[in-house]
């Protein structure tokens, strides 16, 4: 009887499979297991903006971007040339005449030399890092060997060029073995030669920077002091185009990974992107600064780009954003003459009137080093959530919020109240004049003066 | 002075926008003019020593001062490099030079031939002049803008590389990196040498077999065959085959799911359709097949016979019972219901041959015609204010006129059977049998919201749900008897009670009419397209038996359990606009007019349901917090303890008394939440064109917590990637190279594609 019972009856065990949750071996990872059904895990949206508010706030209060500084020279540096070789070496030219190579892992310098008499103007590295040259305002160009001199070798140039006039700027050929420099012109070098193998003129100026565009290598395009842009191409015997601005250029920087778009740092405070096939209207305004922008390097992601200007601080843009998305600035920096985005695009590097060049970290509070993948998914979650939320008012905020110098903050706000009174007036005198008598005039098309053919 | 500015500011305005509209030519003339000038001043300063040049200049210099300012241009005296071209003039007597004066020494000299002469002296009668060749600026420009275009050419090439990276999901830089997966075998082996004995032997056996070692790695048989098909022609061939079996799978899924579909909707009309095509093919078969399409024919007929004999029309199905509530609201439904009566009655429709028969069979004939035209009857009085419900209007208002004047005479189950049977003044018996059944039948299906009772109810129950109607009618079927006897009371008629009690005479219909009556009255009070209220206030029925009904009816209604919900004080405004249908007639043919038009909608009964349902939101729930498996076994078929439920079960707090409480006409929303607002983004963000697209941004969570972990890697993809301590060079001109590659193979491919559709 008892036997039967036990036969028919059903005795339910609890019996799992071990695979579910046994590893292989002892280096694999732990099986969590998961259930993804949402009833059990309601509230995603407030969950996941209380996340990305918190990342917003952690973001600000590890953004530390200083790195270094590079001190030693002994007068305001003028210009500075990266290494196409090297990340961790930076070519500095101060107004004395002098260049600095430093290292810049162990943040000091490596070499000095005295280049010219006065003023180093310009400085730009060969393609191939072997040499670099240098022209300065005692009218020569100067190639120089990357390698230090030897024990008991004298420190001297490769090779010597005198011109007639001075040169205020140099750019090297991305792939052959020609450069570019200004002054009065704009002359294209041959290496081998003593002459320059082409020089273009246009009407009577003197030319304060000169680039060659790293994409399409053949073009160059050139700020000159009649308040134009000019550009080139150097297998024809006649420059291009030339825009005239409001106000005068002072450098323009190519997108290198987009053919032709340029970015000129103006006078009138702004940043102004172009398309070169399309001159008459810059494609972005750039503005944010305060004072006259007075250089532009581009990412070598081609993504953003840094500008250096006369009020004392560094601001990075994003290539279409018409604000800036950062701003550095610390209290002993002074008039921000030159500035250099790393080639690794992880670093700024600022050479500025008292003497000192800056490193700074490209993304504010952003991890310096290696990252365990655990972090990298977290950096990158947290990157995403930002981006999410990014238009949700509180979020905004912070991650908008920057500290700046209160002579900056009040000029910006000055600023802005002029710009409001410039609006209000325009608008009035359209009010009170004859409709259509005086049109709308954007805000792009108000920096172009005239394109010359 | 502040005039004067203003309008050189407006002339500069209007300069500079000439100037912006228009390109601009350089002015470069001018310029080099002034740099000539100054460039021979400087030198006639240098030379300073001859005395005769000293005098010639100050004699120059009286002479200018007398006479008009001449621009005078001095001798060239020095090789230079930069020479203006406007420096050069013809020195001497300031006169033109002429041909004759060059070719004057020529006639003397004996060294030229007669024949060149000749040609010159032909050449100075001719009055021919060459072309001036075009100005070095104009020439300049030219140069410049051919350049321009060609590099603007040469730098537009990379806009298709450039929208792509633009467009691009993720961008790792250095972008011509080598890829870090399994490396082609070439690669491998070119860089390695045979060093043990072994592998020398396998290498000595290879070569002696003719057998490749590194270069071409392939045996020639492999080559051979590789290029018995190139990769494009490949890529193609496995393009069709995927494009094939992708059709076919989408085929048998499309036939899955077709079969898998519950609506019945759906299948009705695929099974038209389908009919439809059998129809097209039982008429062609018609023409070839006779025998087959006798068969065909005979097995219709056995379909139609089945379909008939099965309860499938009856209206008695859940279909037909949920859109018969359904059918005051909504119009599909109401067409949905006719259609099906239709398939009714043509379903039971008699053959015309087995009309001439028996009696007997008429009289069973005659039973079965009442079940349908009792069903019609509810289509026709769907929604009695509204006209266009109804299927013939005149018609019914003759019936219905005729009904009330034949209210003594005639006793009929309901008025639109006697308006069916209006000519048969004298009842027989049997018909008086038939409307027995008819109306027990009626008692039976009261219990049926779906019969055609249902449709009569009148307008002012209409606001209420549909239960509430089901259980009044059933009270007014139930009723019936009591009316009966209180009717008998008060009219001291002859009825006797068991006539009452059991025989269905013509005593127990007349009351029953009388409510028909009493039905048709209220509707026509409401309805105001049926102007016949005269008639029936004409009704020799004494006034006092309605009344004496209407209150039997309240005593037979609860309000109370009928109406679950409270009456609507608010619904007070609504009263006079319902009354005001007793004005003139043109006023009330106005009122039919915009009645007519707004038959479906009614915004005043719709506003206060809106309000309703907000109430009813905003009234306190009870919220449930409790999570399965918390403390105790979680999983199907258990449930969570008793306690617990009473634990997380929360009653919130009803909150404060709404505004709109004692204003009838708003609704004033309390849903914004100030302390939330700061929180909540305000307006929409610049790329999204409405905020659904927005939303649906916001909808979808990122994180591992709700995401597989695939989906999280490719949700948390960042834009840019770059590797620490990596140079990042320029674009390069490869990347074009390979982009314009592959936009060759594409065209490539579909340019055979076009070919070969060409040759099909």
């Amino acid at each position: 009887m008892f036997f039967h019972f036990i036969d028919t009856m059903k005795v339910k065990v609890l019996s799992r499979n071990p695979d579910d949750f046994v590893r292989e071996t002892k280096l694999d990872i732990q099986r969590v297991p998961r259930n993804y059904d949402p009833t059990l895990h309601p509230f995603e949206l407030s969950r996941e903006y209380t996340r990305a508010l918190n990342a917003t706030k952690l973001e600000r209060v590890f953004a530390k971007p200083f790195v270094a500084s590079l001190d030693g020279h002994r007068d305001g540096v003028n210009c500075m040339a990266k290494h196409t070789k090297s990340l961790s070496t930076l070519l500095s030219g101060s107004c004395d005449g002098q260049v600095k190579v430093w290292n810049l892992t162990k943040h000091e310098c490596v070499r000095t030399l005295q280049a010219h008499e006065s003023f180093v103007r310009g400085m730009v590295v060969r393609y191939c890092g072997t040499s670099f040259f240098t022209v300065g305002e005692d009218k020569t160009i100067k190639q120089w060997k990357m390698e230090a001199p030897g024990y008991g070798e004298e420190e001297e140039p490769l090779k010597t060029i005198l011109g007639k006039t001075v040169f205020t700027g140099v750019d090297h050929h991305w792939k052959d073995g020609v450069f570019a420099t200004c002054g009065q012109q704009v002359d294209i070098w041959d290496e081998q030669r003593s002459s320059p193998i082409r020089s273009f003129t246009w009407g009577v100026d003197s030319f304060s920077s000169v680039r060659f565009n790293p994409v399409q290598t053949e073009l160059l395009g050139s700020c000159a002091s009649d308040r134009s842009i000019v550009l080139y191409d150097m297998r024809e015997a006649a420059p291009l185009k030339k825009v005239i601005m409001t106000m005068r250029t002072n450098t323009l920087s190519w997108n290198p990974m987009e053919a032709y778009y340029f970015t000129c740092a103006n006078e009138d405070y702004n940043l102004y992107t172009y398309d070169m096939r399309f001159l008459d209207r810059p494609i972005v305004v750039h503005t944010d600064h305060v004072s006259a922008v007075l250089d532009v390097d581009y990412s070598p992601t081609g993504q953003e780009f840094v500008s250096a200007s006369f009020d004392k601080t560094i601001r990075i843009f994003r290539k279409d954003g018409s604000n800036s998305r950062e701003v550095y600035h610390t209290k002993r920096m002074q008039h921000v003459i030159c500035v250099k985005w790393s080639s690794d695009s992880k670093y700024i590097l600022s050479g500025s009137d008292e003497m000192n060049i800056r490193l700074w970290k490209a993304s504010a509070s952003e991890k310096l080093g290696v990252l365990v993948p655990r972090e990298r998914q977290a950096v990158n979650y947290n990157q995403k959530l930002k981006e999410k939320f990014q238009h949700f008012p509180q979020i905004r905020r912070i991650a908008r919020h920057r500290h700046l110098p209160k002579l900056i903050y009040r000029q910006t706000k000055e600023l802005n109240i002029m710009k409001e009174a410039r609006r209000r007036k325009e608008r009035n005198v359209r009010k009170h004049s004859k409709p259509g008598s005086v049109p709308p005039v954007s805000e792009k098309d108000k920096p172009v003066v005239a394109v010359v053919q | 002075m502040a005039n004067r500015s203003k309008k050189k500011a407006k002339k500069e305005r209007k300069k500079s926008a000439a100037s912006k509209s228009n390109v601009i030519f350089d002015d470069e003339d001018d310029r080099d003019l002034k740099e000539g000038d100054e460039n021979i001043i400087s030198e006639e300063e240098e030379e300073g020593d001859g005395d005769e040049r000293k005098r010639q200049k100050l004699l120059e210099a009286i002479s200018a001062l007398g006479g008009k300012r001449k621009k005078k241009f001095g001798e060239r005296s020095e090789a230079a490099v930069q020479m203006s071209e406007f420096t050069v003039n013809a020195q001497g007597n300031d006169d033109k030079i002429d041909l004759s004066d060059l070719l004057g020494t020529m006639e003397k000299t004996p060294a030229v031939s007669t024949k060149t002469k000749k040609q010159l002296k032909n050449l100075q009668q001719g009055k021919m002049t060459i072309e001036s060749p075009i100005s070095k600026q104009a020439s300049e420009r030219i140069q410049r803008n051919l350049a321009f275009q060609k590099a603007a050419a040469d730098v537009s090439r990379w806009s298709g590389i450039i929208r792509q990276n633009r467009k691009a999901e993720q961008l790792i830089f250095p972008l011509n990196q080598e890829p870090s997966g399994p490396k082609t075998m070439e690669k491998i082996v070119t860089g390695w040498k045979a060093q043990t004995p072994l592998e020398q032997e396998v290498f000595a056996l290879l070569s002696a077999n003719n057998q490749p070692i590194n270069d071409p790695i392939l045996t020639p048989a492999e080559e051979a065959s590789l290029k018995a098909m190139s990769l494009a022609e490949a890529k193609i061939r496995r393009a069709e085959l995927q494009k094939a079996r992708a059709l076919q799978s989408y085929y048998e899924a499309k036939a899955r799911r077709e079969r898998k579909i519950k609506s019945k909707k759906y299948h009705k009309v695929h099974n038209k359709n389908k009919g439809k095509e059998f129809l097209k093919q039982f008429e062609e078969m018609v023409k070839t097949n006779p025998a087959g399409a006798l068969e065909e024919l005979n097995k219709m007929e056995l379909a139609r016979m089945q379909e008939r004999m099965s309860l499938k029309h009856q209206n008695s199905g859940k279909w037909a019972k949920s859109k018969a509530i359904m059918a005051k609201y909504d119009e599909g439904a109401r067409k949905a219901m006719q259609q099906q009566l239709e398939l009714n009655k043509e379903l039971t429709h008699k053959l015309t041959t087995s009309l001439h028969k028996d009696e007997e069979e008429e009289k069973d004939a005659a039973e079965e015609e009442v079940m349908p035209s009792f069903v019609n009857d509810a289509e026709q009085v769907l929604d009695p204010s509204n006209p266009w419900m109804r299927g013939k209007l005149s018609e019914d208002l003759a019936h219905d006129e005729n009904v009330v004047v034949n209210v003594p005479s005639v006793v009929a189950a309901a008025p639109e059977n006697t308006a069916e049977e209006e000519d048969e003044i004298v009842e027989t018996e049997e018909e008086t049998l038939l409307r027995e059944f008819n109306s027990r039948r009626k008692l039976r299906q009261g219990e049926n919201p779906d019969t055609g009772l249902v449709m009569s109810v009148d307008d002012k129950e209409e606001d209420h749900e549909a239960a509430a109607d089901a259980s009044e009618l059933e009270e007014q079927e139930l009723s019936e008897f009591t009316n009966i006897l209180k009717g008998l009371a008060h009219n001291q008629c002859d009825a006797d009670a068991e006539a009452s009690a059991g025989n269905c005479d013509t005593q127990l219909d007349k009351p029953h009419d009388d409510l028909e009556l009493l039905d048709q009255e209220t509707v026509t009070d409401e309805a105001p397209v049926q102007p016949h209220s005269a008639p029936s206030t004409n009704n020799p029925q004494p006034s006092t038996e309605k009344e004496g009904k209407k209150r039997k009816r309240k005593r037979g209604i609860e309000i109370t359990k009928v109406l679950t919900k409270e009456t609507n004080p608010i619904q007070v405004p609504l009263i006079p606009t319902v009354q005001e249908t007793e004005d003139t007639d043109e006023k009330m043919d106005q009122r039919c007019l915009i009645k007519e038009a707004f038959a479906g909608d009614d915004v005043v009964s719709d506003f206060l349901r809106d309000k309703k349902k907000q109430e009813e939101e905003g009234k306190p729930k009870v919220v449930d917090l409790l999570l399965p498996g918390w403390g105790e076994w979680g999983g199907i078929g258990l449930k969570p303890s008793r306690h617990k439920r009473k634990r997380f079960r929360i009653k919130t707090a009803p909150p404060p008394p709404r505004k709109d409480q004692h204003l009838p006409t708003v609704i004033i929303s309390e849903k914004r939440n100030r302390s939330m607002s700061s929180h909540q983004v305000n307006c929409l963000p610049s790329p999204f064109e409405n905020h659904l697209q927005f939303e649906s941004t916001m909808r979808s969570p990122l994180g591992r917590t709700w995401n597989t972990e695939r989906t999280i890697k490719k949700l948390t993809k960042p834009k840019v990637v770059t590797r620490l301590g990596a140079i990042i060079e320029p674009m390069a001109q490869e990347e074009l190279m390979k982009d314009q590659k592959a936009e060759s193979e594409s065209s490539v491919a579909s340019g055979k594609k076009r070919r070969k559709n060409n040759a099909k």
